[in-house]
Protein backbone atom coordinates (compact mmCIF):
# COMPACT_ATOMS: atom_id res chain seq x y z
CA UNK A 1 0.00 0.00 0.00
CA UNK A 2 1.59 3.50 -1.25
CA UNK A 3 1.55 5.82 1.55
CA UNK A 4 -0.19 9.47 0.82
CA UNK A 5 2.14 11.67 2.39
CA UNK A 6 3.62 13.82 2.43
CA UNK A 7 1.50 16.39 0.84
CA UNK A 8 3.20 18.91 -1.30
CA UNK A 9 0.87 22.26 -2.22
CA UNK A 10 2.57 24.57 -4.18
CA UNK A 11 0.98 27.83 -5.51
CA UNK A 12 -2.64 25.97 -5.06
CA UNK A 13 -5.73 28.19 -5.97
CA UNK A 14 -9.36 28.15 -6.78
CA UNK A 15 -11.87 30.28 -8.13
CA UNK A 16 -15.06 30.78 -8.40
CA UNK A 17 -16.76 33.32 -11.08
CA UNK A 18 -12.94 35.23 -11.23
CA UNK A 19 -12.68 35.19 -7.64
CA UNK A 20 -10.61 33.48 -5.48
CA UNK A 21 -11.55 31.49 -2.65
CA UNK A 22 -8.21 30.36 -1.57
CA UNK A 23 -4.68 31.09 -2.71
CA UNK A 24 -2.25 30.71 -3.72
CA UNK A 25 -1.16 28.05 -1.44
CA UNK A 26 1.91 26.64 0.24
CA UNK A 27 1.51 23.96 2.19
CA UNK A 28 3.85 20.56 3.00
CA UNK A 29 1.99 17.92 5.56
CA UNK A 30 3.49 14.44 6.90
CA UNK A 31 2.31 11.78 7.85
CA UNK A 32 1.17 10.93 11.61
CA UNK A 33 -0.02 14.23 12.53
CA UNK A 34 -3.63 15.88 13.05
CA UNK A 35 -3.37 19.12 10.96
CA UNK A 36 -5.93 21.67 12.30
CA UNK A 37 -7.12 24.40 10.19
CA UNK A 38 -8.23 27.81 11.87
CA UNK A 39 -8.54 31.09 10.69
CA UNK A 40 -11.71 33.60 10.83
CA UNK A 41 -14.89 33.64 8.97
CA UNK A 42 -14.31 33.77 4.74
CA UNK A 43 -10.64 32.73 5.43
CA UNK A 44 -10.88 29.96 2.95
CA UNK A 45 -11.07 26.89 5.29
CA UNK A 46 -13.14 25.07 3.61
CA UNK A 47 -11.93 26.16 0.30
CA UNK A 48 -8.93 24.79 1.29
CA UNK A 49 -9.75 21.28 2.59
CA UNK A 50 -12.12 21.32 -0.40
CA UNK A 51 -9.29 22.17 -3.01
CA UNK A 52 -6.74 19.38 -0.97
CA UNK A 53 -9.43 16.67 -1.60
CA UNK A 54 -10.00 17.40 -4.75
CA UNK A 55 -13.88 18.36 -5.14
CA UNK A 56 -12.71 21.94 -5.72
CA UNK A 57 -11.49 23.11 -8.85
CA UNK A 58 -7.69 23.91 -9.21
CA UNK A 59 -7.37 26.89 -10.88
CA UNK A 60 -3.56 26.96 -11.07
CA UNK A 61 -0.51 25.23 -9.21
CA UNK A 62 0.00 21.99 -7.81
CA UNK A 63 -1.20 19.21 -5.25
CA UNK A 64 0.73 16.79 -5.19
CA UNK A 65 0.44 13.27 -3.11
CA UNK A 66 2.78 10.81 -2.87
CA UNK A 67 0.75 7.92 -4.60
CA UNK A 68 -0.61 10.12 -7.14
CA UNK A 69 -4.43 11.76 -7.47
CA UNK A 70 -6.32 9.53 -8.44
CA UNK A 71 -5.46 6.70 -5.51
CA UNK A 72 -5.07 9.71 -2.65
CA UNK A 73 -8.76 10.18 -3.32
CA UNK A 74 -9.44 6.81 -3.01
CA UNK A 75 -8.38 6.62 0.40
CA UNK A 76 -9.91 9.63 1.34
CA UNK A 77 -13.18 10.86 3.01
CA UNK A 78 -14.74 14.08 3.74
CA UNK A 79 -17.30 15.01 6.43
CA UNK A 80 -19.39 18.22 6.01
CA UNK A 81 -19.90 21.31 8.39
CA UNK A 82 -24.06 20.07 7.44
CA UNK A 83 -23.76 16.02 6.79
CA UNK A 84 -25.42 15.53 4.46
CA UNK A 85 -28.42 12.62 5.36
CA UNK A 86 -29.31 10.21 2.48
CA UNK A 87 -33.01 9.27 2.40
CA UNK A 88 -32.59 5.75 3.61
CA UNK A 89 -32.33 4.25 7.54
CA UNK A 90 -28.96 4.98 9.54
CA UNK A 91 -27.69 1.50 8.50
CA UNK A 92 -28.33 1.70 5.00
CA UNK A 93 -27.06 5.18 5.16
CA UNK A 94 -23.74 4.02 6.96
CA UNK A 95 -22.97 1.16 5.24
CA UNK A 96 -23.56 3.07 1.89
CA UNK A 97 -20.01 3.58 1.09
CA UNK A 98 -19.36 -0.10 1.66
CA UNK A 99 -21.99 -0.84 -0.68
CA UNK A 100 -20.43 1.43 -3.66
CA UNK A 101 -17.80 -0.46 -3.36
CA UNK A 102 -19.37 -3.56 -4.07
CA UNK A 103 -19.30 -5.21 -0.63
CA UNK A 104 -21.96 -7.70 -0.37
CA UNK A 105 -25.48 -6.15 1.33
CA UNK A 106 -25.44 -8.53 4.34
CA UNK A 107 -21.78 -7.66 5.05
CA UNK A 108 -22.15 -4.27 4.78
CA UNK A 109 -25.25 -4.01 7.39
CA UNK A 110 -22.88 -6.12 9.65
CA UNK A 111 -19.98 -3.52 9.37
CA UNK A 112 -22.45 -0.69 9.69
CA UNK A 113 -23.94 -2.19 12.79
CA UNK A 114 -19.94 -2.40 14.48
CA UNK A 115 -19.91 1.59 13.46
CA UNK A 116 -22.99 2.52 14.93
CA UNK A 117 -22.08 0.75 17.65
CA UNK A 118 -18.32 2.74 17.80
CA UNK A 119 -20.15 5.87 17.44
CA UNK A 120 -23.37 5.11 19.80
CA UNK A 121 -26.17 5.36 17.39
CA UNK A 122 -26.90 1.55 17.46
CA UNK A 123 -30.47 2.20 18.46
CA UNK A 124 -31.16 3.89 15.94
CA UNK A 125 -30.21 1.62 12.75
CA UNK A 126 -33.65 1.25 11.40
CA UNK A 127 -34.76 5.03 12.11
CA UNK A 128 -34.99 7.24 9.41
CA UNK A 129 -31.55 9.36 8.91
CA UNK A 130 -33.30 12.43 7.99
CA UNK A 131 -34.91 12.69 11.46
CA UNK A 132 -31.84 12.55 13.57
CA UNK A 133 -30.71 15.75 15.75
CA UNK A 134 -27.80 17.77 14.59
CA UNK A 135 -25.21 15.82 17.18
CA UNK A 136 -26.39 12.38 15.48
CA UNK A 137 -26.30 13.10 12.16
CA UNK A 138 -22.44 14.47 12.64
CA UNK A 139 -21.82 10.70 14.51
CA UNK A 140 -23.59 9.15 11.53
CA UNK A 141 -21.44 10.99 8.64
CA UNK A 142 -18.47 9.97 10.85
CA UNK A 143 -19.34 6.35 11.10
CA UNK A 144 -19.94 6.51 7.16
CA UNK A 145 -16.35 8.70 6.42
CA UNK A 146 -14.76 5.48 8.79
CA UNK A 147 -16.41 2.68 7.73
CA UNK A 148 -14.65 1.89 4.42
CA UNK A 149 -11.11 2.50 6.55
CA UNK A 150 -9.82 5.56 4.68
CA UNK A 151 -6.28 6.81 4.83
CA UNK A 152 -7.74 10.44 5.49
CA UNK A 153 -10.34 12.06 6.54
CA UNK A 154 -11.07 16.05 5.78
CA UNK A 155 -13.25 17.33 8.54
CA UNK A 156 -15.17 20.51 8.11
CA UNK A 157 -16.22 22.21 11.26
CA UNK A 158 -17.45 18.59 12.63
CA UNK A 159 -18.59 20.22 15.94
CA UNK A 160 -19.98 23.60 14.77
CA UNK A 161 -23.28 24.03 16.26
CA UNK A 162 -22.72 21.47 18.76
CA UNK A 163 -23.11 21.23 22.52
CA UNK A 164 -20.48 20.26 24.82
CA UNK A 165 -21.08 17.01 25.52
CA UNK A 166 -21.74 16.19 21.84
CA UNK A 167 -18.37 17.87 21.06
CA UNK A 168 -16.74 15.48 23.80
CA UNK A 169 -18.37 12.49 21.84
CA UNK A 170 -16.97 13.43 18.44
CA UNK A 171 -13.78 14.50 19.60
CA UNK A 172 -13.38 10.77 21.34
CA UNK A 173 -14.06 9.29 17.92
CA UNK A 174 -11.79 10.73 15.87
CA UNK A 175 -9.08 10.70 18.72
CA UNK A 176 -10.05 6.88 18.52
CA UNK A 177 -9.81 6.93 14.06
CA UNK A 178 -6.34 8.43 14.72
CA UNK A 179 -5.10 5.85 17.15
CA UNK A 180 -6.56 3.34 14.58
CA UNK A 181 -4.67 5.23 11.87
CA UNK A 182 -6.27 7.60 10.14
CA UNK A 183 -5.36 10.74 9.23
CA UNK A 184 -7.31 14.07 10.15
CA UNK A 185 -7.61 16.88 8.55
CA UNK A 186 -9.72 19.26 10.19
CA UNK A 187 -10.55 22.96 10.29
CA UNK A 188 -12.68 24.56 13.26
CA UNK A 189 -13.40 27.84 15.12
CA UNK A 190 -12.99 26.08 18.88
CA UNK A 191 -9.50 26.70 19.80
CA UNK A 192 -10.18 24.33 22.48
CA UNK A 193 -10.67 21.57 20.05
CA UNK A 194 -7.53 22.44 18.30
CA UNK A 195 -5.34 22.40 21.57
CA UNK A 196 -6.53 19.07 21.96
CA UNK A 197 -6.88 17.45 18.57
CA UNK A 198 -4.12 19.40 16.65
CA UNK A 199 -0.50 18.41 15.87
CA UNK A 200 0.26 20.69 13.56
CA UNK A 201 -1.84 24.18 12.94
CA UNK A 202 -2.34 25.63 9.35
CA UNK A 203 -3.45 30.05 10.35
CA UNK A 204 -5.50 31.08 7.11
CA UNK A 205 -6.13 34.44 6.83
CA UNK A 206 -7.52 36.11 3.67
CA UNK A 207 -7.23 32.81 1.65
CA UNK A 208 -3.76 32.37 1.88
CA UNK A 209 -1.39 30.00 4.71
CA UNK A 210 -0.26 32.56 6.95
CA UNK A 211 1.18 30.57 9.61
CA UNK A 212 2.15 26.60 9.53
CA UNK A 213 3.63 25.13 13.11
CA UNK A 214 3.89 22.45 14.80
CA UNK A 215 0.53 22.85 17.23
CA UNK A 216 2.86 23.16 20.66
CA UNK A 217 5.04 26.08 19.05
CA UNK A 218 2.06 27.45 17.52
CA UNK A 219 -0.36 28.19 20.74
CA UNK A 220 2.97 28.77 23.24
CA UNK A 221 4.62 31.44 20.74
CA UNK A 222 2.69 32.34 17.47
CA UNK A 223 5.35 33.66 14.42
CA UNK A 224 3.26 36.39 13.58
CA UNK A 225 1.07 39.12 14.69
CA UNK A 226 -1.87 38.36 13.14
CA UNK A 227 -2.06 34.83 14.73
CA UNK A 228 -1.06 35.98 18.19
CA UNK A 229 -4.03 38.32 17.88
CA UNK A 230 -5.88 35.71 16.51
CA UNK A 231 -5.44 33.31 19.55
CA UNK A 232 -6.22 36.34 22.02
CA UNK A 233 -9.44 36.65 20.43
CA UNK A 234 -8.71 39.52 18.49
CA UNK A 235 -10.66 40.66 15.14
CA UNK A 236 -7.87 40.02 12.30
CA UNK A 237 -8.34 40.97 9.14
CA UNK B 1 -79.61 14.01 -14.96
CA UNK B 2 -81.28 10.54 -15.96
CA UNK B 3 -78.64 9.63 -17.83
CA UNK B 4 -76.09 9.95 -14.86
CA UNK B 5 -78.28 8.18 -12.99
CA UNK B 6 -78.78 5.51 -15.29
CA UNK B 7 -75.62 5.29 -16.29
CA UNK B 8 -74.58 4.63 -12.66
CA UNK B 9 -77.21 2.11 -11.86
CA UNK B 10 -75.57 0.34 -15.00
CA UNK B 11 -71.83 0.71 -13.86
CA UNK B 12 -73.02 -0.98 -10.54
CA UNK B 13 -74.77 -4.17 -12.33
CA UNK B 14 -72.08 -4.32 -14.74
CA UNK B 15 -69.61 -4.51 -12.16
CA UNK B 16 -71.59 -6.96 -9.90
CA UNK B 17 -72.30 -8.64 -12.50
CA UNK B 18 -69.03 -9.12 -14.10
CA UNK B 19 -70.24 -8.57 -17.30
CA UNK B 20 -67.83 -10.79 -19.58
CA UNK B 21 -67.37 -7.68 -22.17
CA UNK B 22 -66.86 -4.93 -20.05
CA UNK B 23 -63.91 -7.51 -17.79
CA UNK B 24 -62.34 -7.95 -21.36
CA UNK B 25 -62.16 -4.23 -22.09
CA UNK B 26 -61.39 -3.75 -18.53
CA UNK B 27 -58.50 -5.65 -18.70
CA UNK B 28 -57.37 -5.02 -21.91
CA UNK B 29 -56.86 -1.31 -20.91
CA UNK B 30 -55.42 -2.13 -18.05
CA UNK B 31 -52.63 -4.42 -19.80
CA UNK B 32 -51.96 -1.38 -22.76
CA UNK B 33 -51.90 0.88 -19.82
CA UNK B 34 -49.83 -0.56 -17.50
CA UNK B 35 -47.38 -2.09 -20.41
CA UNK B 36 -46.79 1.48 -21.69
CA UNK B 37 -46.18 2.57 -18.13
CA UNK B 38 -43.30 -0.10 -17.18
CA UNK B 39 -42.01 0.55 -20.65
CA UNK B 40 -42.02 4.13 -20.41
CA UNK B 41 -40.62 4.44 -16.70
CA UNK B 42 -37.84 2.43 -17.99
CA UNK B 43 -36.75 4.91 -20.32
CA UNK B 44 -37.80 8.40 -18.64
CA UNK B 45 -36.60 7.75 -15.36
CA UNK B 46 -33.07 6.91 -16.11
CA UNK B 47 -33.37 9.69 -18.77
CA UNK B 48 -34.38 11.55 -16.02
CA UNK B 49 -31.34 11.32 -13.45
CA UNK B 50 -29.23 11.39 -16.01
CA UNK B 51 -30.18 15.16 -17.35
CA UNK B 52 -30.38 15.67 -13.34
CA UNK B 53 -26.08 14.75 -12.87
CA UNK B 54 -24.75 14.61 -16.30
CA UNK B 55 -23.97 18.10 -17.65
CA UNK B 56 -23.15 18.22 -21.14
CA UNK B 57 -23.97 20.65 -24.28
CA UNK B 58 -27.53 20.37 -25.17
CA UNK B 59 -28.69 19.75 -21.42
CA UNK B 60 -30.90 22.12 -21.03
CA UNK B 61 -32.51 22.08 -24.68
CA UNK B 62 -33.26 18.32 -24.04
CA UNK B 63 -35.15 19.67 -20.56
CA UNK B 64 -36.91 22.35 -22.72
CA UNK B 65 -38.01 19.63 -25.79
CA UNK B 66 -38.88 17.18 -22.75
CA UNK B 67 -41.24 20.28 -20.81
CA UNK B 68 -42.79 21.19 -24.13
CA UNK B 69 -43.66 17.45 -25.32
CA UNK B 70 -45.40 17.50 -21.98
CA UNK B 71 -48.58 18.57 -23.91
CA UNK B 72 -48.00 16.39 -27.07
CA UNK B 73 -51.13 16.09 -28.96
CA UNK B 74 -52.09 12.55 -28.67
CA UNK B 75 -53.78 12.42 -31.95
CA UNK B 76 -51.12 13.74 -33.52
CA UNK B 77 -48.98 11.07 -32.14
CA UNK B 78 -51.47 8.44 -33.12
CA UNK B 79 -51.55 9.71 -36.81
CA UNK B 80 -47.73 9.48 -36.84
CA UNK B 81 -47.59 6.00 -35.52
CA UNK B 82 -50.18 5.10 -37.76
CA UNK B 83 -47.83 6.12 -40.93
CA UNK B 84 -45.10 4.59 -39.86
CA UNK B 85 -46.73 1.27 -38.55
CA UNK B 86 -48.92 1.47 -41.62
CA UNK B 87 -47.91 -1.26 -44.27
CA UNK B 88 -46.34 1.27 -46.98
CA UNK B 89 -44.38 3.26 -43.49
CA UNK B 90 -41.06 2.28 -42.64
CA UNK B 91 -42.61 -0.14 -40.03
CA UNK B 92 -45.20 -1.66 -42.13
CA UNK B 93 -43.83 -5.12 -42.48
CA UNK B 94 -44.34 -5.75 -38.67
CA UNK B 95 -47.58 -6.30 -39.00
CA UNK B 96 -48.13 -4.06 -35.52
CA UNK B 97 -51.25 -1.65 -36.78
CA UNK B 98 -54.45 -2.65 -34.90
CA UNK B 99 -52.82 -4.64 -32.55
CA UNK B 100 -52.36 -3.74 -28.75
CA UNK B 101 -49.19 -3.48 -29.44
CA UNK B 102 -49.39 -0.18 -31.65
CA UNK B 103 -51.64 1.11 -29.02
CA UNK B 104 -48.66 0.54 -26.06
CA UNK B 105 -46.09 2.23 -28.49
CA UNK B 106 -48.10 5.07 -29.27
CA UNK B 107 -49.15 5.77 -25.07
CA UNK B 108 -45.55 5.37 -24.37
CA UNK B 109 -44.55 8.81 -26.96
CA UNK B 110 -47.01 10.25 -25.35
CA UNK B 111 -46.28 9.58 -21.63
CA UNK B 112 -42.30 9.27 -21.22
CA UNK B 113 -42.19 13.21 -22.24
CA UNK B 114 -44.33 13.67 -18.92
CA UNK B 115 -42.96 10.99 -16.88
CA UNK B 116 -39.42 12.61 -17.61
CA UNK B 117 -40.18 16.10 -17.00
CA UNK B 118 -41.95 15.47 -13.75
CA UNK B 119 -39.19 13.36 -12.80
CA UNK B 120 -36.58 15.14 -13.37
CA UNK B 121 -37.18 17.69 -10.99
CA UNK B 122 -37.63 15.54 -7.94
CA UNK B 123 -34.42 14.34 -9.15
CA UNK B 124 -32.83 17.61 -9.55
CA UNK B 125 -33.65 18.90 -6.46
CA UNK B 126 -32.04 15.24 -4.48
CA UNK B 127 -29.24 15.68 -6.58
CA UNK B 128 -28.34 19.60 -5.01
CA UNK B 129 -28.69 17.80 -1.99
CA UNK B 130 -26.74 14.82 -2.28
CA UNK B 131 -24.53 16.65 -4.69
CA UNK B 132 -21.05 17.42 -2.23
CA UNK B 133 -21.38 13.33 -0.76
CA UNK B 134 -21.24 11.87 -3.12
CA UNK B 135 -18.65 14.10 -5.07
CA UNK B 136 -16.86 13.70 -2.11
CA UNK B 137 -17.23 10.28 -2.54
CA UNK B 138 -16.02 9.97 -5.74
CA UNK B 139 -18.65 8.00 -7.25
CA UNK B 140 -19.57 7.08 -10.79
CA UNK B 141 -22.15 8.56 -12.83
CA UNK B 142 -24.00 5.29 -12.89
CA UNK B 143 -23.66 4.86 -9.29
CA UNK B 144 -25.04 8.41 -8.50
CA UNK B 145 -27.77 8.32 -11.40
CA UNK B 146 -28.49 4.96 -9.01
CA UNK B 147 -28.59 6.75 -5.66
CA UNK B 148 -30.97 9.10 -6.61
CA UNK B 149 -33.64 6.92 -8.54
CA UNK B 150 -33.36 4.58 -5.09
CA UNK B 151 -33.59 7.53 -2.74
CA UNK B 152 -36.59 9.22 -4.95
CA UNK B 153 -38.20 7.00 -5.37
CA UNK B 154 -41.41 7.76 -3.75
CA UNK B 155 -41.13 11.18 -5.72
CA UNK B 156 -40.87 9.17 -8.82
CA UNK B 157 -44.05 7.19 -8.35
CA UNK B 158 -45.59 10.59 -8.38
CA UNK B 159 -44.57 10.73 -11.78
CA UNK B 160 -45.51 7.25 -12.90
CA UNK B 161 -49.21 8.05 -11.83
CA UNK B 162 -49.04 11.40 -13.38
CA UNK B 163 -48.12 8.68 -16.63
CA UNK B 164 -50.63 6.35 -15.60
CA UNK B 165 -53.30 9.30 -15.66
CA UNK B 166 -52.56 10.39 -19.16
CA UNK B 167 -52.45 7.06 -20.48
CA UNK B 168 -55.46 5.40 -19.09
CA UNK B 169 -57.65 7.89 -20.06
CA UNK B 170 -56.36 8.32 -23.70
CA UNK B 171 -58.18 7.74 -26.21
CA UNK B 172 -57.46 9.73 -29.75
CA UNK B 173 -53.70 8.11 -30.75
CA UNK B 174 -55.47 4.50 -29.46
CA UNK B 175 -58.30 4.92 -31.75
CA UNK B 176 -56.12 5.65 -34.99
CA UNK B 177 -53.62 3.04 -34.37
CA UNK B 178 -55.89 0.00 -32.36
CA UNK B 179 -58.59 0.71 -34.52
CA UNK B 180 -61.00 -0.19 -31.78
CA UNK B 181 -62.18 -3.57 -32.81
CA UNK B 182 -64.09 -5.37 -30.62
CA UNK B 183 -62.58 -8.07 -29.35
CA UNK B 184 -59.21 -7.13 -30.28
CA UNK B 185 -57.80 -3.84 -29.20
CA UNK B 186 -60.95 -2.15 -27.71
CA UNK B 187 -60.71 0.04 -24.35
CA UNK B 188 -62.63 1.47 -21.98
CA UNK B 189 -61.72 4.95 -23.81
CA UNK B 190 -62.45 3.85 -27.20
CA UNK B 191 -65.85 1.83 -26.04
CA UNK B 192 -66.71 5.25 -24.61
CA UNK B 193 -66.92 7.01 -27.15
CA UNK B 194 -68.08 4.74 -29.61
CA UNK B 195 -71.36 4.15 -27.54
CA UNK B 196 -71.35 7.97 -27.17
CA UNK B 197 -71.54 7.69 -30.90
CA UNK B 198 -74.47 5.21 -31.30
CA UNK B 199 -76.61 7.78 -28.87
CA UNK B 200 -76.24 5.09 -25.59
CA UNK B 201 -75.02 7.55 -23.08
CA UNK B 202 -76.12 5.10 -20.32
CA UNK B 203 -73.64 2.36 -21.35
CA UNK B 204 -71.15 4.98 -22.34
CA UNK B 205 -71.57 6.91 -18.90
CA UNK B 206 -71.41 3.53 -17.15
CA UNK B 207 -68.04 2.49 -19.00
CA UNK B 208 -66.77 6.20 -17.60
CA UNK B 209 -67.65 5.26 -14.38
CA UNK B 210 -65.77 2.06 -14.56
CA UNK B 211 -62.57 3.79 -16.05
CA UNK B 212 -62.90 6.19 -13.29
CA UNK B 213 -63.20 3.40 -10.65
CA UNK B 214 -60.36 1.47 -12.70
CA UNK B 215 -58.19 4.78 -12.29
CA UNK B 216 -58.60 5.19 -8.77
CA UNK B 217 -58.27 1.70 -7.37
CA UNK B 218 -54.89 1.40 -9.69
CA UNK B 219 -53.47 4.69 -7.63
CA UNK B 220 -54.42 3.42 -4.25
CA UNK B 221 -53.14 0.32 -4.36
CA UNK B 222 -49.58 1.83 -5.98
CA UNK B 223 -49.94 4.14 -2.72
CA UNK B 224 -50.39 1.24 -0.73
CA UNK B 225 -47.83 -0.85 -2.02
CA UNK B 226 -44.82 1.73 -2.20
CA UNK B 227 -46.39 2.78 1.48
CA UNK B 228 -45.69 6.37 0.64
CA UNK B 229 -47.07 9.16 3.60
CA UNK B 230 -46.33 6.37 6.07
CA UNK B 231 -43.47 7.79 7.86
CA UNK B 232 -41.26 10.91 7.88
CA UNK B 233 -40.64 13.13 5.21
CA UNK B 234 -41.25 11.49 2.29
Amino acid sequence: MSNLFPLRVRGAKTLRRGLSLVGPVDLDLDENSTCVVIGPNGSGKTSLLTLLHGTARLSSGSIDWACGTQEARHHQAFVFQQPVMLRRTVEDNIAYPLTLRGTPKAKARRQAGIWARRVGLDAMLSRQATVLSGGERQKLALARALIASPRLVFLDEPCASLDGRATREIEKILTDARAAGTQLILSTHDMGQARRLADQVVFLLNGKVHECSPAKSFFTAPATPEARAFLNGDIVE
Amino acid sequence: MADLWAGLSQAFWLVLTFDAELMEISARSLQVTLGALIIACMIAMPLAALLAVRRFRLRRAVIAVLNALMGLPPVVVGLIVYVMLSRSGPFGVLGLLFTPTAMVIAQVIIIVPLIASIAHQSLRDLWQEYHDLLISMNVTQWQKMRTLLWDARRALLTAALAGFGRAIGEVGAIMIVGGNIDQATRVLTTAIALETGRGDFALALALGFVLIGLAVTVNLAMHWLSRTEREGRW
